[in-house]
């Protein structure tokens, strides 16, 4: 290691690093067992009937919630803290600060828990952390925002590599979003006025924070597991550039053929050249030495997570027109997509960074291979067997609900793909328990390893 | 791409510009224009028919409106039923005529709670299509109505008397509410009982 790197090291606060990612381990338990429970009330068999705390809707909030709060952005921001100072040779403006938000953070992750189970809930989708923490929430973010912001904005006149483009850019775009979508349409604008935002929280909360920081995370460390250069630097730039320019202004689309203005729902049929470009720039990485994939654990999973993203976003390309969302909006199918970019892209992308990390934090390697492998076809296969599920159920319920079939019948012919639902939901679950017996092994094997790994690492 | 990273700085006031760009285009001119037209209403003027006897007065009423909708939002009622009825797919002829902005602009919807999912019917039309007592026995256990349901049941806002349940105030306050969703378009088309238990044949 030479001296330089030494020092970028030393910017790096890996306890705080692995803190993050230990309480997104948590969380992703907690909602996938939130989700089981749930998916078995659809199958009339809900384990806790009559319980009021653990009521199916107020599971649903934990569940959606958790993996999104509890689960990605824990994650994700662990990313951060360690490409932002890896790439721009700064520390953050404060550890102290990030021990803080971490703390505050999370208190009101669990804060949020209690606030679903109690009844607390609010109504906007993505945004139902109850009313009164959402003011705190927006604090914590500004706190977040200014302490990552810091070592960028140093830097700000040099060339960047283009995850430090995206982390920027959505550390700014996330709190104007946030602030917009969680206080207007509560406090201000009712109805059809609120839905127009609410669409647009939505759509911005996807597409401007969870998916550029999925993607910095991603486009740094593709090259670094496969010590090869990422295939094109200026086509990254470009669909940065796309993203930033398009992006806001597909947003109405989760309301079609609502009371909103029409013209905004025109608005939505969006133009997909950004996500083209990252996936093209990944695969054409990965394709120049794709050999690397069967044995490469971190690999695999970014592959499979960009593979993902491009299905749902060739998805999405046909959701949002008019004729398909006559027959497929509030059905299953919604629920199908949401689940695969929920989890098979942007999970896979940070389970990728649990592979790589945690062990270089512990400083020994992966303890089994195998259970990692394990892992990844359990989950891999769960969410593809979710999602065409999900899909046919939902093209169905769209069928049979335009064919004026009774309500009932719809349900009862749902069975079937619920069950199915439930079974690959299972799936997972189990790959997610061997993750965790093989992250367990890995952390017990490094306490006979004497101390002082963070250091001695070429990380 | 040089060209670029040179004018980082401008570029990045741009993505900002165009951010505000889409924030007033997409939601400051539509939300302008749904309060330009439509305005806001009162969610009651008076004491509908049917709760004569349970409310005193309109204020009354209001408040069980109020906290029924409060409940709808605790249960997350609103992840699995819809609050509008879509000018395709032939909803009108199953729920009832289509929502316009207007009916949406009072109190009751703030927040808004048109939903994504329909795990259940629309409830937009739900007045009076179905008695307070048959909502209180499905909400108590929704199977002894509908055996096929997958709907939760809510038992803790009924309290049993002499092995009978009876609805809490709660319950009053949500059914209310129930019986109010699409209450001010049910007036001017009698009622939608006749959309969901026999829907019409589709529209050629
Ligand atoms: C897990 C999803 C789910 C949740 C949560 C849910 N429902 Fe339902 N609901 C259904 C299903 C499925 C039906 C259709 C079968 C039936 O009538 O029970 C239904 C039917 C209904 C109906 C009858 C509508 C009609 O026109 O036939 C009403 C009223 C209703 N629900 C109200 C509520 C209320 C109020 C809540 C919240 C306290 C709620 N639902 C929560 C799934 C759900």
């Amino acid at each position: 290691m030479t001296q330089a790197e030494h020092k970028k090291e030393e910017l790096i606060d890996y306890k705080l690093i692995s803190w993050h990612f230990y309480a997104g381990i948590f969380y992703i338990f907690v909602s996938i067992l939130a989700g089981l429970s749930y998916s078995l009330q659809f199958l009339q068999k809900y384990p806790f009937p009559g319980v009021e705390f653990l009521s199916p809707g107020r599971i649903r909030l934990v569940h959606t919630n958790g993996v999104a709060f509890g689960w990605l952005i824990n994650g994700l921001v662990a990313i951060l803290y360690y490409i932002i100072p890896k790439l721009t040779g700064h520390s953050v403006l404060s550890r102290k600060l990030s021990y803080l938000v971490f703390c505050v953070y999370n208190v009101l992750v669990v804060g949020c828990v209690i606030g679903y189970l109690a009844g607390k809930g609010q109504a906007i989708e993505w945004g139902e952390t109850p009313a009164f923490l959402d003011p705190f929430i927006a604090l914590g973010v500004v706190l977040l925002v200014i302490n990552l912001l810091t070592p960028i904005f140093k830097i700000r006149a040099q060339k960047m590599y283009v995850s430090l483009w995206y982390a920027a850019a959505a550390l700014i775009w996330t709190p104007l979003v946030y602030v917009m979508g969680n206080f207007l349409p509560q406090y201000i604008y009712p109805g059809t006025s609120g839905a127009t935002i609410t669409s647009m929280y939505i759509h911005d909360l996807v597409g401007l924070s969870v998916t550029p920081l999925g993607i910095a995370a991603t486009y740094y460390l593709l090259p670094v597991v496969m010590k090869r250069p990422l295939y094109s630097h200026a086509l990254s730039i470009i669909g940065f550039w796309g993203l930033a320019f398009f992006y806001p202004l597909n947003s109405a689309h989760h309301y079609l053929f609502s009371p909103i203005p029409m013209w905004t729902q025109y608005a939505s049929i969006g133009v997909h050249v950004v996500v083209y470009t990252v996936v093209f720039n990944i695969f054409a990485t990965i394709a120049t030495d794709w050999k690397q994939l069967p044995d490469n654990i971190p690999l695999r999973w970014i592959f499979f997570g960009t593979l993902a993203y491009l299905i749902t976003c060739i998805q999405c390309a046909v959701q949002v027109t008019l004729s398909a969302q006559s027959i497929i909006h509030f059905t299953d199918w919604v629920v199908g997509h949401s689940h695969f970019v929920l989890f098979g892209t942007f999970s896979f992308w940070v389970t990728a960074w649990v592979y790589y990390i945690l062990p270089r934090i512990w400083g020994v390697p992966l303890y089994s291979l195998s259970l990692a492998r394990w892992h990844f076809w359990l989950s891999a296969l769960g969410i593809s067997i979710m999602q065409i599920d999900l899909l046919a159920a939902g093209v169905m319920q769209g069928m049979m609900w335009k064919n004026l079939v009774p309500f009932i019948d719809s349900v009862a012919a749902s069975a079937p793909f619920w069950w199915t639902r439930t079974f690959s939901g299972i799936m997972i679950l189990t790959g997610e328990c061997l993750f965790l017996v093989n992250l367990y092994s890995t952390w017990q094997d490094s306490k006979r390893v004497s101390s002082g790994v963070l250091q001695s690492q070429t990380v | 791409m040089d060209f670029i990273e040179k004018f980082s700085g401008v570029f990045l006031i741009a993505g900002l510009f165009l951010f505000f760009m889409a924030f007033i285009g997409l939601a400051v001119v539509p939300v302008w224009m749904v309060d330009k037209v439509e305005p806001r209403q009162e969610i009651a003027t008076s004491v509908p028919k049917l709760y004569l006897d349970t409310y005193s007065d309109v204020e009354t009423y209001k408040a069980a409106l109020r906290k029924g909708r409060d409940i709808y939002i605790a249960e997350a009622c609103w992840h699995c039923h819809s609050q509008y009825v879509r000018p395709t797919a032939n909803e009108e002829l199953r729920y009832g005529p289509v929502s316009m902005p207007g009916e949406y602009q009072n109190e009751l919807n703030l927040p808004q709670l048109f939903g994504t999912r329909r795990v259940g019917p629309d409830l937009s039309r739900a007045a009076y299509k179905k008695s307070n007592d048959w909502h209180y026995a499905h909400l108590y256990n929704p199977t002894s109505v509908v055996p096929q349901s997958v709907m939760p049941s809510y038992p803790w806002y009924f309290e049993v008397k002499d092995g009978v349940p009876q609805p809490k105030e709660e319950a009053k306050a949500l059914v209310a509410y129930l019986q109010w969703l699409g209450s001010s378009v049910v007036e001017k088309s009698e009622s939608f009982a006749s959309y969901i238990d026999n829907p019409l044949p589709p529209k050629e």
